[in-house]
């Protein structure tokens, strides 16, 4: 056990570092999000550090683990934005490297990497949340293509990607599981409109993505017709499983923003107290990642340990973010110089529903870690 | 960055969970022939010349198996005398000594070596009463006081992350098998979801137990922190997970027969001794703020 960077690991941190300072400009840190952005997404694929832990045969790095978490870890630090490929390089490209044919391969994860083409998520709908084998949005197959039909709910990035991940019903008669297919599909087709979805924050960070007669060619089917159930659960597995180290840096960058406000106001001793008791909780859950990543790597599968890092993390972020209005006192309703707080406070509320609800996040431990007998 | 135990030291585990779930009131002197006193005590002082981090599997095994005899306290002063001894040793904080009467000598904060004579208390734990000494006059000993508390409050914190393990382990059986209305208790969520929130936090203490035992072994700097974060949070945790696997059990969980009381007992022993968590996290308040 020796918890501080091996040279390698110490040496691969100095660099970026390096690079960060001379290339994250503060003109990028105030930049519009979309334009800045593209820049910073393109700065990175540049830099080398887009695709990192992606196999070097479709252009990653082919870095370990441990230097995807280092790298989320330096972002966070430096209060990076962060890359508009999320999609595509951390759920889309993995998925089509673990199922996708060669002629996908080609097709797709250069211009993910270099966020040319920026993907969007089409799972949840307005009656599949987080009961996703209920999806009803129906794929049809006629000759070369398949019809799309049907309405996906909760995608960030829709309103600019040029591709969508799509989880589809494609045969009418099944239910749950079975009958769904995975669909590639190209957002400029005709039949695809996506609607802004305004949220708690005032924001439209989120989209509705309608399909009226979406034309599909057939060789867009990820994986097996009738097999998408395994598919999607390869993105949602490396949705969950790279999620550790980001959250970890976010609720940094969160805290140390938390003490800072607390220095410039002053806090109660029972503030006081709460602060201290979030610091330790993020200790508890980056050190936690980094026993589930040793796992990883030594084993090629995350250690079960890590499984609590998203459960613990929403809900550390909802009373951090509380926390902090309350540091503000009576002026908590005033929206300052940039609202920071009240916008994180309320953004928050997500946390706990995005990526896993905590009731199914709960359920997939009791069952699938502890072993407990299965509720359904 | 490598956050895991080595082999020998997965060995070591296994050697102490079979060890002390068969004899969980071994005399400490049995223990001794194990080798597991003195561990991290360099070999030219009498020790085993390993590390803080051996030492803490131990500990964290002995929380699991609720063993009662001084181990604990015993393996955090060895590491302050000039030469490892056979006597079995407790220490004196806020006044408290753990084991006192089973206990030949007793460390205190003023760094002095006291005969271990003095009244034992009726504790709510009363497999580690607590003692009060007649007097404190002892022979001085060299060092510092500091790295004896450090030592102490991560051995706490490891113990808790045993206790917590444990009390996870019997709710997570007892659901599995008992029925209601027809159906395993632990298919209902209102059942299950407790567990799985005792579950994560297990996991977090452990890590910050970890890394308390890491920062204490390498003497980092910023064990003086670490310390009393892993202490605040690990007892809490065994406090919590005992309190909800009582909840799970029901009525059986509220007897004196079934074991879970032990447990819970020792949780709140560990919370209290050497400070409870809120004291803990005053000192990692000052740290962030002051």
């Amino acid at each position: 056990m020796d918890l501080r960077d091996t040279p390698a690991e110490a040496a691969f941190r100095a660099e970026l570092r390096a690079w960060i300072e001379e290339n994250l400009t503060d003109e990028v840190r105030r930049g519009r999000f979309e334009e800045a952005g593209r820049d910073w997404s393109r700065k990175l694929y540049e830099g080398g550090y887009a695709g990192l832990t992606w196999p070097k045969e479709y252009g990653g790095a082919g870095a370990p683990y441990s230097h995807q978490a280092i790298f989320l870890e330096e972002m966070a630090r430096a209060e990076a934005p962060s890359h508009l490929g999320v999609i595509g390089l951390g759920m889309a490209g993995p998925t089509i490297i673990a199922h996708g044919t060669e002629e996908q391969k080609q097709a797709r994860l250069d211009a993910i990497l270099s966020t040319e083409e920026i993907w969007c998520q089409g799972f949840s709908e307005p009656g599949a949340g987080s009961d996703l084998a209920a999806v009803r949005t129906s794929a049809i197959e006629d000759g070369d293509h398949f019809v799309v039909n049907g309405q996906k709910v909760w995608s960030s990035f829709a309103h600019i990607a040029d591709w969508c991940i799509l989880v589809t019903r494609s045969d009418p008669d099944s239910q749950s599981h079975a009958g769904l297919t995975y669909l590639i599909v190209n957002m400029h087709s005709p039949g695809v409109e996506v609607r802004p979805l305004r949220q708690i924050t005032g924001e439209a960070e989120f989209n509705e993505i309608f399909f009226t007669d979406v034309k599909v060619p057939v060789e867009n089917v990820l994986g097996e017709v009738g097999g998408g159930w395994a598919v999607a659960m390869t993105t949602l597995l490396h949705e969950r499983g790279t999620l550790g180290f980001a959250l970890t840096a976010a609720l940094e960058a969160q805290i140390r923003k938390l003490i800072a406000l607390a220095k410039e106001r002053g806090a109660t001793d029972v503030q006081r107290d709460a602060i201290a008791r979030e610091w330790i909780g993020l200790q508890a859950v980056r050190y936690t990642t980094y026993r589930s990543l040793t796992t990883l790597i030594k084993t090629g599968i995350p250690g079960p340990e890590g499984s609590g890092a998203k459960l613990w993390w929403s809900e550390a972020n909802q009373r951090v973010t509380k926390l902090a209005l309350e540091l503000l006192g009576p002026e908590a309703q005033v929206i300052g110089d940039n609202g920071y707080w009240q916008h994180q406070q309320l953004r928050s509320r997500g946390n706990t529903i995005e990526a896993g609800t905590s009731e199914i996040l709960r359920n997939i431990i009791a069952e699938r870690v502890l072993g407990l007998p299965r509720s359904r | 960055m490598d956050f895991a135990f080595t082999q020998e030291q997965e060995e070591l585990r296994r050697e102490a969970r079979a060890f002390l779930e068969a004899n969980p009131e071994a005399p400490l002197s049995e223990l001794r022939e194990l080798g597991w006193l003195g561990v991290s005590v360099p070999e030219e002082r009498g020790g085993g010349g390993l590390s803080f981090l051996d030492e803490a599997i131990l500990f964290e095994e002995a929380g699991r198996a609720l063993y009662s005899g001084p181990f604990l306290t015993t393996a955090v002063v060895l590491p302050a005398l000039p030469e490892v001894d056979e006597q079995a040793w407790s220490i004196e904080v806020d006044g408290f000594v753990p084991d006192l009467l089973h206990v030949d000598r007793v460390l205190t904060e003023e760094m002095r070596s006291v005969p271990a004579e003095g009244e034992t208390l009726a504790t709510m734990d009363e497999t580690r009463p607590l003692g009060r000494l007649t007097s404190s006059d002892g022979e001085a000993l060299d060092g510092e006081w500091e790295p004896v508390r450090l030592r102490l409050l991560a051995a706490l914190a490891l113990e808790a992350v045993g206790i917590a393990q444990r009390a996870l382990e019997l709710g997570i059986a007892y659901v599995s098998e008992r029925e209601q209305f027809g159906k395993k208790i632990g298919t209902y969520q209102a059942v299950a979801h407790p567990l799985a929130d005792t579950y994560v936090e297990t996991e977090l203490a452990r890590s910050l137990a970890y890394w308390a035992a890491f920062s204490v072994a390498e003497d980092e700097e910023q064990a003086p922190v670490a310390v009393p974060a892993a202490k605040a949070f690990c007892a809490e945790t065994a406090v919590a997970a005992c309190e909800r696997s009582i909840q799970v059990h029901g009525g059986i969980g509220f007897t004196w027969e079934h074991p879970l009381h032990r447990y819970y007992k020792r949780a709140q022993w560990l919370d209290a001794f050497g400070g409870h968590a809120a004291v803990q996290r005053a000192v990692v308040a000052a740290a962030l703020l002051d």
